[in-house]
Order: structure tokens, then sequence, then C-alpha cells
């Protein structure tokens, strides 16, 4: 496999959340806006590319018996420099993603791609993997906060900056559910939905 | 939210319905999406959840306020907490497949399955967060897990009704049973505010 045909593949082929269905937790329960979203599909990239780089690292020095705790401890080291790091310098940010920040830890996709290809790979080749499945979770994870902040709060906001105000300009009324939990559900439902409509549709 | 000024009763109706765990806090969604399909499994998925994630709990209480705390060495919570619970989960398998067989093979399949159930580490820090006494961290840990078995027994009971409706092509399979989840969500936040939860 070539290194465009890897980064892609963490993009669209193999898109963790719409396509693979696996680290659904933090991506409903954070994403209920855009800013949020991004800011957990950041930090969970951070300890996806991090921990995809050492694992290929060590890969041949860990012994194959003892490699899902070593694995896990190397992730666990990386969630706890982004747990202390965003308590310092994000705290508003750190506030409204929660315990999520620690529960990095227990994300399928981060296990799943050490184990699937950090482990079997090159350094460059698991480094190019780590980067392209966490910009296609933080994809996933911000369009879904983005819907939903749209539908459920008529703004979108980006960086504590509003980008615009549907309730304001065109006198939107916000359909509030969609930012309570309920609309985490239906929003995904539908996204994955289309994702499956437009691959049907192209063949 | 809880503390420790809460009567037992309340913190039962608290994580059972107000904040169920997996319908309002989002905790534990691939299990309860990946086995769902029958009531019975659903019911033994939530048994081992109820099983697995008190003596969690009581062993991660235990750590963090006999080793972490006395020895100055808190930011080793997330590390300490899931390899505790791993290879508990580990004992508690082999133990009770040497000694009560029957129930091995009720939940055997189920209990290294949690280990990875973003609700046990989750509960365990949630505990901690909450600054719970043991007793109260033990009941909450309980009604959380009972929310879950709750929730994951309606799910599937639905799911089998599903199973024979017409669904369009679209929505097959993944986004309609996301979709069922979202209303069932919405039901679950009519809870909301109860007895000012």
């Amino acid at each position: 496999m070539n290194n465009i045909k890897i980064f892609t593949n963490g993009l669209f082929k193999e898109n963790p959340v719409l396509i693979l269905l696996i680290g659904l937790c933090p991506v409903l329960a954070t994403g209920s806006s855009m800013n949020d979203g991004f800011g957990m599909g950041i930090a969970t990239a951070f300890v996806l590319i991090s921990s995809n780089l050492l694992i290929s690292i060590f890969r041949n020095f860990i012994p194959n018996s003892i490699r899902l705790p070593v694995f896990i401890i190397i992730i666990s080291t990386f969630v706890t420099i982004v747990d202390y790091v965003m308590h310092a310098y994000m705290v508003e940010l750190y506030a409204s993603l929660g315990i999520f920040i620690p529960l990095i830890v227990v994300n399928c996709i981060i296990l799943g791609r050490a184990e699937a290809f950090a482990s079997k790979n090159t350094v460059k080749s698991s480094l190019i993997d780590g980067i392209g499945m966490g910009i296609g979770f933080t994809m996933a994870i911000t369009l879904l906060g983005a819907i939903r902040e749209l539908i459920g709060n008529g703004t979108l906001t980006f960086f504590g900056r509003e980008l615009f105000n549907l309730s304001t300009s065109i006198n939107f009324q916000p359909v509030l559910v969609f930012i309570m939990p309920p609309g985490a559900f239906i929003v995904i439902g539908f996204m994955i939905a289309g994702v499956r409509w437009m691959t049907k549709n192209k063949g | 939210m809880i503390d420790n000024q809460m009567t037992w009763y309340m913190i039962v109706l608290s994580a059972l319905l107000v904040n169920n765990i997996v319908l309002i806090r989002f905790l534990a969604l691939c299990s309860f999406f990946g086995v769902s399909n029958r009531i019975e499994v659903s019911l033994s998925m939530g048994m081992a959840v109820v099983f697995v994630l008190t003596i969690a709990s009581a062993a991660s209480w235990i750590i963090w306020y006999f080793l972490l705390v006395p020895l100055n060495i808190e930011y080793l919570r997330t590390a300490s907490f899931i390899l505790v619970i791993a290879t508990l989960v580990q004992l508690v398998e082999m133990y009770i497949k040497k000694t009560a067989p029957a129930l091995y093979n009720a939940l055997g399949i189920y209990l290294p399955l949690i280990t990875t159930n973003c609700a046990v580490l989750g509960i365990a820090i949630l505990i901690i967060d909450y600054r719970l006494g043991f007793l109260n961290s033990i009941i909450y840990s309980i009604s959380v897990a009972g929310g879950y078995t709750l929730s994951i027994i309606l799910f599937a009971g639905l799911r089998e009704r599903i199973e024979m409706a017409p669904i369009p092509e679209a929505l097959k399979g993944a986004p309609i049973i996301f979709i069922t989840a979202g209303i069932m969500s919405l039901a679950f936040l009519g809870f909301a505010h109860l007895f000012g939860l």
C-alpha cells in the first residue's frame, strides 16, 4: 500500500466513525457543538498519532504475549498528557468534555489501530495511518457537532467565535432537542444512512 | 449530579432513569448496539455489567483513597484504573470458571468484552469526581448498571420488532438502530428534572 492510500483510507474508505462505527461514545457525547466536537477530535487524534508512532518504534521489542497491556500503558500515558495540558490551557473545553478526556484510553479506534496497524508496520506508514485516521475521526465528529449546533442552536461557533447565527439572520427557530442527547443518535443515524446511500450510488 | 448528601433512593433514581448511562450519558454504546439483538442475550450482558461494574468501582475506590491519594500520585489515575480493571476482570473470570461453571456459562463470553466497555472506567472515574463514599459508590455503580440493563433490554425488544418492519433501503441496519435509540433517548429525557435531579 502506498502512503497516499494509507492516508485516505482513514478519511473515507475506513472512516472509523461513519463506516466502521467504532469509538462512538465520545462522538455522540461531545459532538453537541462544532467547537467541542473539534476539540475532542484533535485530542483523540493526538493520542492516536503519538501512540501509533511509539508502538511502531518499539514493535520489535514488545513481547507478543503482553502486547495489550503495553499498548494500554502507552496509550494511557498520552491520554494523561492530554488531560493535564487541556486542564491547564483550555479550561472551558476541558469542562465541557468532562470524563470523555480520560475515556480516550478505552476508545476502540486507538487500541484497534495499535493492534491492527502500528504493531505490524513501519514507523512512517504508522504515522501516516495515525494522521489519516485522526483526521477522519475529527472530520466526522466536527461535522456531527456542526449539524447539531446548526439545527439545535441556530449558530455555528468555532474557537469561541460565532461564524453566523440563523436565529437572528433568518429568524430560524432552533430545535432544542438536537443539542440534547436524542439529537446525537438521530443525526448520526442519518449521517450513516447518507454515507451508505452515497457509496451505493457510486457503485 | 450525585453527591454524598443524597439519600440512597435518590441516587438509584438518578442513575437508573434521569441520567441513564446509555441514553443520556452516552457510555457503553459499543455493547449497547453490539449485543442487543435478542432479549435473552441482552439480559445476560446486563447481569455481567452489574457484576463487573460493581467490583471495578469498589477496587478503583480502594486504590484511589488508599494508594494514589496517600502517595500523591493522582496523575496515575487513568493508567492504574484501566490496568486494575482489566486484570480484575481476568481474575474474576478465572475464579468463576473454576467455582461456578453455571454462572460462567451465562456470563463467560461477555466478561472480557466488558473490560473495554467505557462505562466501567467512566463510572470508576465518576465516583472519584463526585467524591462519593464507599457505600454510596457501590449503590451508584449497581444502579448505573441497572440502568444499562433496563435500557438494553427495552432496546432489544424494539429491535426484534424492527427486523420485521418495512424500512427504506438506505436506513436498513445501523442507521435505523441509531434513530430508534434516539427516540428512546427522547423518552428517557422525559424523566429530566424528576424530583429536582
